[in-house]
């Protein structure tokens, strides 16, 4: 292990933390496929700031990337209140956000260094190339930076919000009737979302954000009945799936965010057949023991 | 563009065959999005595109070719095996429906990267393969990829004109066809192995990501114009097949354009349009409806819905 394996295991473990536990949330409340829009509609944002500013700082990107995501859920809400039902409304927003990008960076491809791939499918193994100085010091990577900040702004956010967050996730019709603020907590959820997806993004690309986003979530949701555990329990999943993932890409040569989703799939499979309760050889065997 | 030079661009035999190939292409999905959106499996598309890659991976690597046969084997096998995991995850655990589109679709699209890091290696050009599948390739097909494209997308159309009856039942009241003894699980099935073909069709020309927008956008324009379904399904083709062939013809004008995220901005554009100006729900209709409402003195005053669609 060099300090180079170490800096890139330690973002893909913040990676899959920050977007482990915010995607329970998502997971709960049924939105799991706007995590996947949000990451497509990111592209957008990312081509226009990069055009705007010409720079591919950070901050131009996270705030360009930030807006879009925010303003395709806008969209969304939009077409749902004229009547499109809200997975069409999810699916035209963020292919009419990624085609636009898309158009864009082949308009521009002579002055953008920005290629498709890079953005969609971020590398891992740049991570230690780009460190962040401050005064002449090296802090590390930039995107420990990045990823860290982002879990720390979810874990307060979270932690804050913690009771109002349980009982939309739960009963959003009771948490209307007592009067909390469903709709701008949505916002906040979609927010948070949004930031660790645009912050996980530019070092392991938009798929394996998603997959990090769900599959240690539904992994959980099979092993336990409490949310408190549930949160605990997906960046226990995440944790290992990213450390997995990138010991067997590193042995084999292969891409570490396609391993790493691979892991994570791997462990939600194991978790569906092998749960306490909700797994498939615990339910077929609770069903063989009280003949119907 | 003007008159001259459009008519130049048809003389071109590759132009033709790209426009054919949208149109046919547009056409399809549409029609069958009409069923799909019906059935809210809108985001099905995109989960099924994504989980091809994988088998656009293999069917490069068993065959080492670039044509669109082998792939488009692959990418229905494995497009297949993920409609079944969605089906299977949804029903045998408590993980909804969305969870488990959303585990598909980054998991398969995961391994299919694996699997394409895999092909690079080996020198079979991974990376190449990976750009065409991410936006498509619509502006290079030849003539024997659209005779392939073509005759998928009139598969598509004819499986939906012959369970015609079938699929609106399945769309509308599924308990009454059940009742009915039709095999209403199997219609699903069927409706999903179209989606399916249809993807791994669309996917050659318009890539991964955009792919979702043609089964799903001409349809949600279509939504706007009618309450009938027939007439949704005719007019949903229509705005596919416009959107392909408006989109392949900006596409064709200038060099360097991409024709599949095109197509979606016209098919979004068509959209927007119907939203507006559609004239059984569209925002102006809805609006002086409910002026007429007003000024009878009405309470409430709905719109007209069908029966067993939500609002």
């Amino acid at each position: 292990m060099t300090p180079h394996d170490l800096w890139i295991l330690l973002t893909a473990v913040l990676v899959a933390a920050s977007l482990g536990f915010v995607g329970c949330f998502l997971i709960l409340r049924r939105l799991a496929m706007v995590g996947d829009a949000i990451s497509h509609s990111v592209l957008l944002g990312i081509v226009v700031a990069f055009l705007l500013t010409g720079s591919t700082g950070l901050l131009p990107m996270v705030l360009g990337a930030g807006a879009a995501g925010l303003l395709s859920t806008w969209m969304v809400e939009l077409l749902r209140r004229a009547g499109v039902q809200e997975d069409a409304a999810t699916g035209i927003s963020f292919t009419a956000f990624f085609g636009l990008g898309v158009v864009l960076l082949t308009l521009h491809a002579g002055d953008v260094h920005l290629d498709t791939q890079h953005v969609l499918f971020g590398d891992l193994v740049y991570v230690p190339f780009d460190i962040l100085a401050w005064r002449g010091w090296e802090l590390g990577p930039r995107a420990v930076w990045t990823v860290g900040g982002a879990l720390l702004i979810a874990g307060l956010t979270t932690w804050l919000f913690f009771k109002e967050f349980k009982v939309i996730a739960f009963d959003p019709a009771f948490a209307a009737v007592v009067g909390l603020p469903v709709a701008w907590i949505t916002w906040l959820q979609t927010g948070l979302v949004t930031l660790v997806t645009v912050a996980a993004f530019e070092s392991v690309g938009a798929i394996l954000a998603v997959a990090m986003l769900v599959a240690p979530g539904a992994t959980a949701f099979l092993l336990t009945d409490r949310l408190e555990s549930m949160l605990g329990l997906s960046v226990l999943v995440g944790v290992p799936a990213a450390v997995a993932g990138y010991g067997l890409a590193s042995w084999f040569d292969l891409s570490i965010a396609g391993a790493t989703a691979t892991m994570a799939g791997l462990l939600f499979a194991l978790a569906l057949l092998l749960a306490p309760h909700q797994g498939l050889l615990a339910r077929w065997r609770a069903r063989r023991r009280t003949p119907a | 563009m003007t008159w001259e030079a459009l008519i130049l661009l048809l003389n071109s035999p590759n132009a033709r065959w790209v426009l054919a190939g949208s149109l046919l292409l547009g056409a399809g999905c549409g029609l069958l999005g009409t069923f799909a959106l019906l059935r809210r499996r809108s985001l099905m598309g995109d989960v099924l595109a994504h989980a091809a890659l994988p088998g656009v991976a293999l069917g490069f690597w068993v065959t080492g070719a670039k044509s669109v046969a082998p792939l488009l084997v692959g990418s229905l096998v494995t497009g297949l095996l993920g409609a079944a995991a969605v089906d299977g995850i949804t029903r045998h655990s408590r993980i909804k429906e969305e969870t488990a589109q959303a585990l598909v679709l980054s998991v398969s699209y995961g391994m299919g990267v694996v699997l394409l890091t895999v092909l690079a290696r080996t020198g079979l050009g991974g990376q190449s393969g990976l750009n065409r599948f991410l936006i498509g390739q619509a502006a290079s097909l030849v003539r024997s990829d659209v005779l392939v494209i073509g005759g998928a997308a009139l598969a598509v159309t004819l499986g939906v004109l012959l369970f015609f009856k079938e699929l609106k039942l399945l769309a509308f009241d599924p308990e009454f066809g059940a009742g009915l003894g039709l095999p209403m699980a199997l219609m699903d099935r069927l409706l999903m192995g179209l989606v399916v073909a249809a993807v791994a069709v669309g996917l050659q020309a318009v890539g991964v990501v955009l792919v979702a927008a043609l089964l799903i956008t001409p349809a949600a324009a279509a939504r706007f114009w009618t309450e009938r379904l027939e007439r949704m399904a005719i007019l949903s083709a229509a705005f596919g097949g416009l959107a392909g062939v408006a989109g392949a013809l900006i596409s064709l004008s200038r060099p360097q354009l991409p024709t599949g995220p095109l197509v979606v901005l016209v098919a979004t554009g068509l959209l927007l349009i119907s939203m507006a100006f559609g004239s059984s729900r569209g925002l102006v209709v809805q609006r002086v409806r409910q002026a007429g409402i007003r000024r009878r003195g009405l309470a409430g005053g709905t719109p007209v819905r069908w029966e067993g669609e939500a609002s």
